[in-house]
């Protein structure tokens, strides 16, 4: 069975081609790699995390948590979220005054216009 | 007996799994493994009996099955006037579509909950209201009576309610099945007083006899607002989706999987409505412009609000709401143009098709992670990705089955993904190449949410607080490892399910003539 392109009506896709692709570039970074020092130290000093000459933390404080990443993302955001996010009250109430709401604005835009 | 079978699959589609369900109570007194056998017996043959009609649909053309009639295929009575009195299942590509991988996952789900709900009490009640929620979806997508539709949509609603309100955790869950079984009746009472509106005035429930005498006055068009409003409520668009995260992040893993399919019963609902019941007689660039409205409002929020989100689940049910937004926004570009015969050659159709693709491809890969999510709930005890890390040590094939799933729904090649959003980025940026970035700039927030998640669950050392953890039962890998390799082969050979499976859907939306003489034989 050989996949078919998929022609989109503007493009085409062959998954099969892009895997070859694929393959050749993974293949070059396999002998790149094979070009590198193989005896890295693992004991002692020298085999250590460098982290800026500080200890290296316990696995626990180690890593970094879910919410911590894209802080930088959510900060520039933050005017949207601040409008956002309070919409989401949890409260079933509020939910049924978006569905009627909704469904006033599709009524006056399938009615009316 | 084979010939049997495929004359009364329509039928038998629904019969089996609600026998499944009923007998289960007593079934289940004779012990785990023969009430584990009978679920999956059940799903299995469900499922080959969807397959076999499917077959029958694609090869033969849509397939009218009449209850009652002493010929399947007879669904109008010679004293009757010429309306089919009786209640008409009309299964033409689209429904087939539907109900092969609504079944497929409905499997797949059984499969993985012999695993995960092991250690549960309850099990019968479990069982019985996941046969009964394929029921919901089943008969939704297979009927052709408007009341029947309904009928079968609060099946699906209460079914998915109990669900997500079955396994109590300090009354959330409870509190979670509530919200959605609450708004789901909502939107089942808009969808059934929106049904009183066109048999008071065409005295008839049959979809082709409304289809035929459409005349689109006012109150059709407050049926229509109703019908958009409650079936969008039920996919989770956007500023409907409030119920997705708390109903998904509550329901145990396999539950969440299935429930996405029953959403999308509800966006086959809508596409049905528009094309098959009002088709060219609404006045389709306002609706098409409503509905890609709706999805791109999906597609945005969804994903915006997933990225700050730390529980895994709750930030999955947004993007299940962003990636609704996707079908949303493809169907409707198709809606817009469907009384444009060069548009719709140009781009419509495969914009119809690329979210009809969409579909199929989001149940496999977003029911995958959802499954992943549940492993790692069950093995860990938590959601909460600030208290995970490191646990890409010990569950290597899970990570490995969410890696599949992320790069999918992220529209990562080679993964199927990639190929239904290429569809609809092409076809929508001959329509808006300004919606079309969005869609692209949607792809690009995913994969980096999916980032944080994978790097937040699975990478760092390992966490001494998971030391005893180890990889899931087999069953529960089976089942992902079923939905990781189709989300891979969908993706590898696209062209082939397009052509094979989503292009006669799609035309079978666009055809509402063809859907019309199904019933009424050419009038």
């Amino acid at each position: 069975m050989i996949a078919e392109t998929l022609y989109t009506g503007f493009g085409a896709w062959n998954p099969i081609v892009w895997l070859i692709a694929l393959a050749v570039a993974l293949l070059f970074a396999w002998f790149i790699q094979r070009l590198g020092e193989p005896d890295i130290p693992g004991e002692g000093e020298s085999g250590k995390s460098y982290i800026s000459g500080n200890d290296e933390p316990s696995p626990e404080d180690g890593h970094i948590g879910g919410s911590n990443l894209y802080w930088g993302f959510t900060e520039a955001m933050k005017g949207y979220y601040a409008r956002v996010v309070p919409l989401h009250t949890g409260c079933l109430t509020d939910y049924v005054l978006w569905f009627l709401g909704t469904f006033a604005l599709l009524f006056i835009l399938i009615g009316v216009i | 007996m084979m010939d049997f079978i495929i004359a009364n699959a329509p039928a038998l589609l629904i019969a089996l799994p609600m026998l499944g369900a009923f007998a289960l109570p007593l079934v289940g007194r004779l012990g785990d493994t023969p009430r584990n056998a009978w679920v999956l017996g059940v799903a299995l043959i469900t499922f080959v009996i969807a397959a076999l009609l499917a077959w029958t649909v694609l090869s033969g053309g849509p397939v009218l099955y009449t209850f009652g009639a002493a010929s399947p295929a007879d669904a109008i009575p010679a004293d009757s006037g010429g309306i089919p009195i009786r209640i008409v299942f009309t299964v033409d590509a689209m429904s087939a579509f539907m109900a092969v991988f609504a079944s497929f996952v409905g499997l797949v789900t059984c499969l993985y909950s012999v695993a995960s709900e092991r250690r549960s009490s309850g099990k019968d009640g479990y069982y019985a209201l996941m046969l009964l929620l394929l029921v919901g979806i089943l008969g939704m997508v297979c009927t052709g009576d408007l009341f029947n539709f309904f009928v079968f949509l609060e099946i699906n609603s209460l079914a998915g309610a109990a669900l997500v309100a079955y396994r109590i955790d300090k009354g959330v869950s409870v509190e979670a099945g509530l919200k959605y079984g609450f708004l789901s009746t909502l939107a089942g009472l808009m969808v059934l007083y929106a049904i009183a509106l066109l048999y008071g005035q065409y005295d008839s429930l049959n979809m082709a006899v409304i289809a035929s005498r459409m005349s689109y006055t006012m109150l059709d068009k407050v049926a229509l607002a109703l019908f958009v409003a409650g079936l969008a409520l039920k996919a989770g668009a956007v500023p409907m989706h409030f119920w997705t995260p708390d109903a998904y992040s509550m329901a145990p893993g396999a539950v969440t999987a299935f429930l996405v399919v029953a959403s999308q019963a509800g966006l086959y609902g809508l596409f049905r409505i528009l094309f098959s019941v009002y088709g060219l007689t609404l006045s389709y660039v306002t609706v098409g412009w409503a509905v890609i409205i709706l999805g791109v409002l999906s597609m945005f929020v969804g994903v915006s609000m997933a990225i700050p989100q730390k529980d895994v689940k709750r930030l999955m049910a947004y993007h299940a709401v962003s990636q609704s937004g996707y079908m949303l926004l493809g169907v409707g570009v198709g809606l817009v143009v469907l009384g444009d015969a060069a548009a719709m050659d140009a781009f419509g159709r495969t914009a119809m098709e690329g979210g009809i693709f969409h579909i199929v491809n989001h149940a496999m890969y977003k029911g995958l992670l959802f499954l992943t999510a549940g492993a790692i709930f069950l093995q860990t005890g938590t959601r909460n990705l600030n208290k995970m890390g490191g646990l890409g040590h010990s569950m290597k094939w899970t990570m490995l089955f969410f890696i599949i799933g992320a790069l999918a729904i992220a529209g990562i090649p080679p993964f199927n993904g990639f190929a239904s959003k290429l569809m609809i980025y092409e076809s929508v940026f001959a329509f808006s190449p300004v919606i079309a970035v969005i869609a692209m700039v949607v792809s690009i927030l995913t994969l980096a949410s999916f980032v944080k998640v994978f790097h937040a669950i699975f990478m760092g050392p390992e966490q001494p607080k998971y030391e005893g953890v180890g990889e899931v039962p087999k069953p529960m890998l089976a089942a992902m490892a079923v939905l990781a390799i189709m989300t891979i082969l969908m993706g590898v050979f696209p062209e082939q399910i397009v052509t094979t499976v989503i292009a006669p859907a799609a035309d079978a939306l666009i055809d509402q003539g063809a859907y019309v003489a199904t019933v009424l034989g050419g009038i």
